[in-house]
């Protein structure tokens, strides 16, 4: 078996060194989190209200905004590896634009266009009366607009991965491109789905830049938990790091189980 | 314009090199030959000032006026919210200079051991609402901000500009639609028109006349923030900041007046 065979070999130096530094330079910074946080006062500051509170809004809000990336995401990432049009290439870069966009920015551009002067908020607001910024809608709306290039690149690479021949075998049979999007291409690339979903919700998890300027900062309504941890520096590094604590557990908990079951093996 | 700049790079890393070793040496050796027409005892070297984000253009303006004096003194300025920036001096960051928009923020690093000397109040600031230009929604005072076709941005109350709203509102039930992390933050939201009223420091709608304007109102006065500045135990640069103090509290005080502040 030459992949066992592989395993067993010597993992060259060269490999070796700069992977665990990279893997120091991720874990220390929790380790020094863990180091700093107060033991003593950890129960009675878990049971405050107010992290309650955000962290159930983190959580349903992050849930919300990646089952938005996916409705709006796969679809997307579908029409960039599967139909050929032009200018395909600009496409794909502006998908990434809010990956290089500072997150701050990206909230007041959120505020121009669905702001209450903003080109759609405007007529939102006329004609049904919605009107976005400091709502949860808007937090939901700030992560989505995070964390979408996420979702998109992920699916997008594995629709390019995915064998075409399936494709093309359902489509010699008849299938029409719905039936084959639905009965083949899905089932195909549920693996990278799952992935891109993942790390799309971990992303929208941790936003804060384009939430606190779009979506603002309301307790119980708008201040997720980067918000109540940015504010709680403010006053009590302690307070925060326990916030940040608990954040953090929650999420490699939720992004441990999901990896195991649904990408396993991808 | 390229050469200044690395002139002035170069001059500032040979003083911090003089800074460095001349510890137990003749201090004389890089502020002896001042320039002339400046007074005996000219301010050398690199200065760090952190302060409140509120101070920005007048310490901008003080700080160009000092340097102007001492061509050998290079100041930089790091502003942010006072609360912060407390926390960065109490880790550990090498300032000289801490000037906070609020006691509370100070005592944070009195109670750490950071500061050198009884920090000094040097200006105080006082709320004001801050409405767009012309007033359109026709605020007069501040129980009009509890009306219901209203929406007003306060500051979060772990930053001062909370602390001192919430003071002034005593009595005044209202629903902010959003707490914001700091002044500057919650005057944007007014500029953006995505709220019709919030409670800043009359220096910050001073500095945003063309975008907003600053109602006065009675209950502010009971809710003035006293600005103190302090030097740091840790000071590089303790004669420096020294005299940047007292500058501040002398010439500095036409422009911090000119920005809004009240002398204390």
């Amino acid at each position: 078996m030459p992949a066992s065979r592989r395993r067993r070999q010597r993992v060259p130096a060269a490999l070796l060194v700069p992977a665990l530094l990279g893997l120091a330079f991720l874990v220390l910074p929790l380790a020094g989190l863990l180091i700093r946080a107060p033991w003593a006062t950890l129960p009675q500051r878990l049971a405050e209200p107010h992290v309650l509170a955000a962290l159930r809004l983190s959580l349903l809000t992050a849930t919300l905004a990646t089952a938005l990336c996916l409705l709006l995401g796969v679809p997307l990432a579908w029409l960039l590896a599967r139909v050929e049009f032009r200018g395909r290439g600009l496409v794909r870069a502006l998908v990434t634009v809010p990956l290089v966009l500072p997150p701050v920015v990206g909230g007041v551009a959120l505020l121009l266009v669905f702001g209450r002067r903003g080109i759609v908020g405007q007529w939102l607001d006329q004609a049904f009366g919605i009107t976005l910024p400091f709502t949860t809608a808007g937090v939901v709306l700030a992560e989505a607009f995070v964390a979408l290039p996420f979702l998109v690149i992920a699916v997008e690479g594995a629709l390019r991965g995915a064998d075409a021949r399936y494709e093309e075998a359902a489509a010699t049979l008849g299938a029409g491109r719905w039936t084959t999007f639905t009965h083949v291409t899905l089932p195909l690339v549920a693996p990278g789905i799952a992935a891109g979903a993942v790390l799309c919700w971990a992303r929208a998890l941790g936003e804060f830049g384009a939430t606190i300027t779009f979506a603002g900062n309301f307790p119980g309504r708008t201040q997720t938990m980067p918000l109540a941890v940015y504010l709680a520096l403010e006053r009590d590094v302690e307070a925060a790091i326990v916030l940040s604590l608990i954040l953090l557990v929650v999420s490699v908990t939720i992004l441990a189980t999901l990896r195991d079951r649904w990408v396993g093996a991808a | 314009m390229r050469l200044r700049g690395t002139m002035a790079v170069v001059t500032a890393m040979v003083l911090l090199a003089g800074c460095a070793s001349n510890e137990g040496d003749e201090p004389a050796g890089n502020g002896g030959s001042a320039a002339p027409g400046v007074a005996g005892d000219a301010l050398t070297g690199q200065l760090t000032v952190f302060a409140a984000a509120s101070l920005t253009e007048s310490f901008d303006r003080i700080g160009q006026d000092l340097q102007a004096r001492n061509p050998n003194l290079f100041i930089t300025f790091n502003y942010g919210g006072s609360s912060g920036l407390a926390t960065q001096i109490n880790e550990g960051a090498p300032a000289d200079v801490f000037a906070a928009a609020s006691p509370a923020t100070m005592k944070t690093v009195v109670d750490k051991g950071n500061n050198a000397g009884e920090p000094v109040v040097f200006v105080k600031n006082q709320l004001v609402i801050a409405v767009a230009k012309g007033n359109p929604k026709g605020i007069t005072g501040l129980a009009d901000l509890a009306r219901p076709d209203l929406k007003v941005a306060l500051c979060a109350e772990e930053v001062p500009c909370g602390a001192a709203a919430k003071k002034a509102l005593a009595g005044v039930t209202l629903t902010p639609v959003t707490l914001e992390q700091d002044v500057k933050a919650a005057l944007a939201k007014v500029k953006l028109g995505e709220v019709d009223a919030a409670l800043v420091y009359r220096t910050d709608a001073k500095a945003a006349t063309s975008d907003v304007d600053g109602l006065e109102f009675p209950e502010s006065a009971g809710a003035i923030n006293d600005y103190p500045i302090v030097v740091l135990k840790d000071a590089p640069n303790t004669a420096a900041a020294e005299g940047f103090i007292k500058f501040v509290q002398t010439e500095g005080v036409a422009v911090l007046t000119d920005a809004g502040f009240q002398a204390p």
